[in-house]
């Protein structure tokens, strides 16, 4: 099969070589509906077709907004035909950043999900009309009376592709034939914790490349399944779904809406599962929280299991090889609990589970160990196509991510810096040559921007973003999202920020979590309305001290947060204070909470601020409202002047 | 005044022994106040009335956490009749009166907590001034009555037992517009010059905001937000969930109405 350079070519490979196997499945109105591989291979024809029909050319580029759904890579996959590159722009997205991405990407076609999206577009529709040509939706509710000419449904696209090959019969093969590997199949949005999210393009050749080094690692069959629940916009989605179900030939199942996915994947019973650590992390609490309300027996059961099943996986992250005893609580604790756990989860057929994006805690890790699911760590990112290093099978370590994906090539610069380098290495930033320059050095290496380092074994262990690594004022070295990953072990804290290379002391704002403090305030008999009345209470800001007293004890003297306060909001992507993929965007927290951090490093106890909300759909209000600051400094410490 | 005359804190109800509509509820109201508790279908608005009340118990619902007091005392999962004796008269949804008796006799049954003759005829006085077409329809059978005059013998039932507070399900149910202001302006009325403190639950956010000194919204069994009615009416959720306003602050208009709904921050 190697003889495929592009991903429309994989299509077409797979449409002949098993034309009625399951390519996609999507959920609707409770019933799982089946596209078999021809027939994906068909819808793509007829889209492309009418996409050049429409006049779409190679060198433009189209995006896609929405959910996940067959006609989100029916739409990447004729764009790429066509030897286009399709961007995907995360749903959520708030007007302005939807702007900002069509309009630095020269998008000429937008395919867009429905009525929100459409809303969105509309709305934008000055700025964009000069390059835009037209709009292109797949969910018809409430667009009946849309009256812009440039609005056109999905199927009335294909409908025109199927008219364009009967004048041009030949169309379609040919433009597949003539694709290249290093054509861009995909301009991809970074994370954009530090700055604007940047467009990374990456080559048909990159995303092969990747495929191949990740099932060369775990071999993924064709009859596996997957489920895509994660934006396709990501480009952890889009290295295994597209990437890899195109490569592989496995197929992918389509929740029918976000609220559904855990039923959905239940129902699926997926054999390999990729997802940042939030995911993880909340499917740890859940099974917590169920198993706080279960009764005496099962949580009994459970705990006994949990123990066994912990003592097991440490074992094995030793390297050492199990007693008969052991083997035998192992299966005792698999039939007992875990497999119906594990069922009720949906993880039940799991054979490669992997969290990557961010780093995840060690208890969550030896949680699911502990449960018999075998999930690795990866790291990676947008410039290496998602994916560099990764733990292999049987050699897992939860302080490291593994070691270099075959094809890939990873050393550390002098400065501590995690340098890569691989045919899974972008080509450039999109238009932008500076930044380029400045990502992606000489004999392709590429500037992760991570500090790390190798371990014994040959395993990349990652500290923090280079730029946040800093030296306190008696030279210990501070890494803020070691000491937040720490914090954020406790189930009441849900995301920190934490404060300290330039300042004399440590200090923190803390998120709580809103439904695991809620629980403990109901039963505490305690009473709160809002999110802010809740974090706001004097015996929540006495809970999280312990929680912060707790990692302080593990953290030396220098690195302890003396203060810390509780955020009146969850930190929010439409407030731009998270990413899309809800990472911490620690500059734009420091310029928006400045008011915040002055007090921390002040002497008062409360503060009170005047902040900024941006609504979903753009609105904004203005809040207001005083914030306690709790001190831990010791008493007979002395704060140390700078 | 200010005193507080009914308080809930962290008030579970499970129905059959499995169904929990409540958790963590907790809500105020003041002596001669009007609260309004507002949310969507299914929220557990009335379960809060039923449980102040003590009507859960026919329908298999019971307190089982937290804790409700009256004038300080402990009134959860008694008897409704207790309850009634103690002061707090629920008006349910749908106005349930006796269809067959006439609006006296309907009238007189609420006033069942009062022995005197001479006293429950002051009352009927009273709420016939209250209410001027009760007064013209003294003998008609209740069930011919239309809805609207149906809603006031139910509040004007309620009156009779001179409650110290009056727990209001939907009253503006069914009505026409002009009735429900009209409505409305009487429970005022009532709150004023009878001193009842009165637990008001709606849908029509626009009309309980009017008239109500402090508001508490609830969702899925909690309260999510609470405040003043013009707090609340400047909230940015509020405004769009239930009062109907575009962030420009235009009504909105059902030819407008989006398939897809924004996301609730309940910011405060």
């Amino acid at each position: 099969m190697a003889t495929a350079e592009t991903l429309p070519q994989l299509l077409l490979e797979n449409a002949r070589r098993f034309p009625q196997k399951v390519a996609l499945r999507e959920k609707r109105f409770g019933i799982w509906q089946t596209i078999t591989w021809s027939e994906v291979g068909r819808r793509v024809k007829d889209f492309s077709l009418g996409l050049a029909a429409m006049g779409l050319e190679k060198g433009q580029n189209i995006a896609i907004i929405g959910d996940n759904r067959p006609e989100w890579i029916i739409a990447e996959l004729s764009a790429q035909v066509l030897g286009c590159a399709s961007i995907g722009v995360y749903q959520d997205s708030v007007v302005e950043e939807v702007r900002y991405i069509v309009t630095n990407a020269d998008v000429r076609y937008l395919v867009v999900e429905d009525q929100e999206q459409v809303d969105k577009v509309i709305e934008l529709w000055d700025a964009l009309r000069e390059t835009v040509q037209s709009i292109i939706y797949y969910d018809p509710r409430g667009l009946r009376n849309y009256d812009l000419a440039e609005l056109i449904s999905f199927p009335a696209v294909e409908t025109m592709g199927r008219e364009f090959a009967e004048q041009n019969p030949t169309h379609f093969e040919e433009s597949i034939s003539a694709g290249r590997g290093e054509d861009i199949a995909i301009v991809s949005t970074t994370s954009g914790t530090t700055s604007r999210p940047k467009l990374a393009c990456i080559t048909h050749a990159n995303l092969i490349a990747m495929a191949e080094g990740l099932t060369a690692v775990d071999a993924f069959q064709a009859h596996h399944e997957f489920v895509s629940f994660l934006p396709l916009s990501w480009i952890g989605e889009q290295m295994i779904s597209v990437s890899c179900g195109l490569y592989v030939g496995f197929a992918l199942n389509f929740p029918e809406e976000p609220e559904t996915t855990a039923q959905d994947i239940r129902e699926i019973g997926p054999h390999i599962m990729f997802a940042p650590p939030r995911i993880w992390e909340n499917m740890v609490s859940n099974v917590q929280v169920k198993m706080e309300d279960s009764g005496w027996l099962k949580r009994r059961l459970f705990a006994l299991a949990l123990a066994w099943g912990t003592q097991i996986a440490d074992a094995k992250f030793q390297g050492e090889s199990l007693t008969l005893w052991q083997s035998m609580r192992e299966r005792l604790a698999q039939v007992l609990v875990f497999s119906n756990l594990l069922d009720q989860l949906g993880l039940r057929r799991i054979r490669w589970a992997y969290t990557g994006g961010a780093a995840l805690g060690p208890d969550v890790f030896r949680f699911f160990h502990a449960l018999g699911i075998n999930l690795k760590q990866g790291y990676g990112q947008t410039e290496t196509t998602g994916i560099c290093v990764i733990h292999r099978d049987g050699d897992i370590k939860f302080q490291t991510v593994g070691l270099p994906v075959p094809g890939a090539e990873v050393s550390i610069a002098s400065d501590g810096e995690i340098l890569a380098k691989g045919t899974m290495c972008f080509r450039q930033y999109y238009r932008d040559p500076v930044a380029t320059r400045n990502t992606l050095l000489d004999e392709g290496w590429v500037k992760t921007g991570d500090a790390g380092y190798f371990d014994d074994d040959g395993h990349l262990i990652v500290i923090d973003r280079v730029s946040d690594v800093m030296q306190l004022h008696d030279g210990t070295t501070f890494s803020p999202q070691f000491i937040e990953n720490k914090l954020k072990f406790s189930q009441y804290i849900r995301e920190a920020v934490v404060f300290g290379g330039d300042f004399p002391f440590v200090t923190a704002m803390i998120n709580i979590d809103f439904g695991n403090v809620g629980k403990w305030a109901e039963n505490h008999h305690l009473s709160y309305t809002t999110y802010t009345d809740l974090a706001q209470k004097q015996e929540v800001y006495e809970i999280i001290r312990g929680a912060v007293e707790q990692t302080n004890d593990d953290l030396p003297p220098a690195a302890r947060i003396r203060r810390f306060l509780l955020l009146h909001k969850e930190l929010d992507a439409d407030d731009a204070e998270l990413t899309r993929t809800r990472k911490v965007r620690r500059g734009f927290i420091h310029d928006r909470y400045g008011e915040l951090i002055d007090a921390l490093y002040g002497n008062e106890d409360s503060i009170q601020i005047l902040t900024d909300i941006t609504y979903q759909d753009g609105s904004k209000a203005k809040l207001e409202i005083a914030l306690r600051i709790e001190d831990l400094t010791p008493a007979e410490a002395e704060l140390v002047p700078e | 005044m200010n005193r507080r005359m009914l308080e809930l804190n962290n008030v579970e109800v499970i129905y059959d022994d499995v169904i929990l509509v409540l958790k963590g509820l907790s809500l105020q109201v003041e002596e001669g106040q009007i609260v309004a508790l507002l949310g969507s279908n299914g929220a557990g608005k009335s379960t809060t009335l039923k449980a102040v009340s003590g009507l859960l118990v026919p329908e298999d619902g019971e307190v089982t956490d937290g804790s409700i007091e009256f004038l300080g005392q402990m009134i959860h999962n008694q008897e409704p009749s207790r309850i009634v004796r103690k002061g707090i008269f629920q008006v349910m949804e749908g106005r349930r009166i006796f269809e067959h008796l006439n609006v006296e006799e309907n009238l007189r049954a609420g006033a069942y907590t009062t022995p005197h003759r001479q006293q429950i005829s002051e009352k009927l006085a009273l709420v016939y001034e209250y209410f001027p077409r009760l007064a013209e329809r003294k003998q008609q059978v209740a069930g011919f009555l239309s809805g609207g005059e149906q809603q006031m013998l139910a509040i004007g039932r309620a009156l009779m037992a001179t409650p110290k507070l009056m727990l209001l399900d939907e009253p503006s149910l069914g009505l026409a517009p002009l009735l429900v202001q009209e409505i409305f302006q009487i429970i005022e009325r009532i709150n004023q010059e009878q001193g009842t403190s009165i637990l008001l639950v709606e849908q029509n956010a626009r009309v309980a905001l009017r008239i109500a000194k402090h508001a508490y919204i609830m969702e899925n069994g909690r309260i999510v937000m609470d405040g003043t009615p013009e707090e609340l009416s400047d909230n940015a959720d509020v405004r769009e969930f239930y009062l109907g306003f575009t962030e420009r602050g235009q009504r909105k208009s059902y030819r407008d109405v989006k398939h897809y709904k924004r996301r609730k921050r309940w910011l405060s």
